[in-house]
């Protein structure tokens, strides 16, 4: 953390410069409020609870989604990577399905799962499944044929070395796909709300424009980059300690 | 040299009477089939190894070593023939039989402790208690030099101490039959001696029949009770020689011996002969390495 102030600093230079501008009327007061009464409208969103009521749904449907699609893809990613014949079967599916931005989902999935909680957790569940999936089954196909042949000679089952040498030995590659997700779901999760039902950061962003309480909309996304930037924070800490068998510390 | 198992042979009769083989290979062949052309590795190879040997397999490179041990442990079938391993026919790697890579880094579970990994060798093939393990774990560190290294994780460790933990997970077992491939072939020279005096020095301990392959002559003159000298691929057994030099062997004393440079002298210069009339055909014609075999 220490090795990283000049881009505190940075951040923090924008904001001034930003204040700044806003304040001698360089750029428009109304569509860009200075910081200071972003800042102010925050606390009063999160003390006076609207953001506060805000966050939880959109962390949960993230994490509902996140967790949904780690327990279908790494199962069917080790499967992918170990038995051609699975990998032969889904892989062309996979390969296109995958390009479709998950948003195109949010209309069909309204129609079947309505403007709910459902609908959101299945949209962010299918934007996540697929970079785990990709990532496990990259993962699972590049595990050194010598590591599998020391698990035979020691009389490993091929079933058993798929949970006792395979699934360590991808880890790294699963782990990478599931910090892509978390980014991705953020993004999803947000845009589903924006679109539909009442609650969630998405939805509170879009409802202060409209009713044009500028500071307040900042506010939200403001909250968004934070949330999002503790998610990762999170999940590098995880990684990190599943991972310390490396000896590095985790990609950032 | 051709052993029948299913008639023992009568006390007295030779002297001293071979014992049953533990290791037997059965006409065994091997042809690789790359880019519509066959080579053919064994053609008919027909050997057996007594129990508690120490017989090292040596011979010019792509002439098959590797792929012979690879063979011998189940971890690749032969294209016709059969191996038996203590009087049953090998079809994947048996119980009693444990094979020892060449590239460790690539081995060893990189997110196991020296502990992990060696528990990893007992917990495989039986059920073990916990503190039995532990127990059992600490012994076989200490056995190849890791005391004091049992929870560090192999990134903390050196090539040749990663190797050690290979030999340990290995041994822990308790295998009859210990399959080594150019184990030391990936370190450096003072590493190697050393590894080459721990493996004599668990031979002399443990009821053990190693079979090890390498390319160094002088490696195999030093460990081994017999020397299996094989011909470029196809040609089979060059040469089978007993080392009948005292034991217990030694680094200095051993080498220093004449007999010592008679063996490597004789054995050297075959192998070496066949290495260069082996270089003459073009590249195009060679074989190169052997596909099963690890660069």
């Amino acid at each position: 953390m220490t090795r990283r102030w000049p881009g505190f600093l940075l951040i923090a230079v924008l904001l001034v410069l930003w204040e700044y501008a806003s304040a001698e009327k360089l750029i428009d007061p109304v569509s860009m409020p200075r910081v200071s009464v972003i800042a102010a409208s925050w606390w009063r969103s999160i003390a006076g609870g609207p953001l506060l009521h805000a966050i939880l749904p959109t962390l949960g449907r993230i994490f509902a989604g996140f967790a949904l699609a780690v327990v279908v893809a790494v199962p069917l990613g080790l499967l992918m990577g170990s038995v051609s014949l699975v990998y032969r079967l889904v892989e062309p599916i996979t390969e296109f399905i995958r390009p479709i931005p998950s948003s195109a989902y949010i209309p069909v999935a309204i129609l079947f799962l309505g403007i709910d909680n459902e609908m959101k957790v299945f949209v962010v569940f299918v934007a996540c499944l697929f970079p785990i999936l990709l990532n496990t089954y990259g993962g699972v196909r590049s595990v050194d044929p010598v590591l599998i042949d020391t698990g035979r000679t020691f009389g490993v089952t091929r079933v058993a070395a798929l949970w006792r040498i395979v699934l360590p030995a991808a880890l790294p590659s699963i782990l990478t796909g599931m910090r892509i997700s978390l980014g991705i779901a953020l993004i999803v999760a947000v845009v589903a709300e924006m679109i539909a039902g009442n609650s969630g950061i998405g939805y509170f962003i879009l409802d202060m424009q409209r009713v044009f309480r500028v500071p307040e909309m900042f506010a939200g996304i403001f909250t968004l980059g934070v949330l999002g930037f503790a998610i990762n924070f999170v999940f590098l800490g995880i990684e990190g300690r599943l991972l310390h068998w490396r000896g590095t510390p985790a990609e950032t | 040299m051709i052993v029948a198992t299913a008639t023992r042979m009568p006390p007295g009769d030779a002297a001293p009477a071979a014992p049953t083989p533990i290791i037997e290979l059965r006409a065994v062949s091997k042809i690789f089939s790359a880019r519509g052309r066959d080579l053919t590795v064994f053609d008919g190879l027909t050997c057996g190894i007594a129990p508690g040997s120490f017989v090292s397999v040596i011979g010019p490179s792509g002439c098959g070593k590797s792929t012979l041990l690879k063979i011998i442990s189940g971890l690749e079938p032969a294209t016709a023939g059969e191996v038996r391993f203590e009087n049953r026919a090998v079809a994947g790697p048996p119980k009693g039989m444990v094979y020892v890579f060449q590239q460790y880094t690539r081995s060893i579970f990189p997110w196991r402790t020296v502990r992990g990994n060696v528990e990893f060798g007992l917990r495989a093939r039986k059920a073990v208690s916990r503190a039995e393990a532990h127990e059992r774990c600490e012994e076989y560190i200490n056995l190849v030099g890791l005391d004091g290294y049992a929870d560090y994780y192999p990134y903390q460790l050196s090539g040749g101490m990663q190797q050690r933990v290979c030999i340990a997970r290995a041994l822990i077992g308790e295998p009859a039959v210990l399959l080594m491939d150019e184990p030391f072939s990936a370190v450096d020279a003072m590493t190697r001696a050393l590894l080459q005096e721990l493996v004599l020095k668990i031979w002399d301990k443990l009821a053990i029949t190693i079979l090890f392959v390498t390319h160094d002559v002088d490696e195999a003159v030093l460990l081994s009770s017999r020397i299996i000298s094989l011909g470029r691929a196809g040609t089979g057994i060059a040469q089978d020689v007993m080392i009948d030099l005292p034991r217990p062997r030694d680094q200095i004393a051993t080498r220093a011996e004449p007999r010592f440079t008679a063996l490597r002298q004789q054995l050297f210069s075959s192998i070496f002969m066949q290495e260069k009339t082996g270089a003459s055909p073009p590249p195009s014609a060679s074989p190169g390495e052997m596909p099963g075999k690890a660069t």
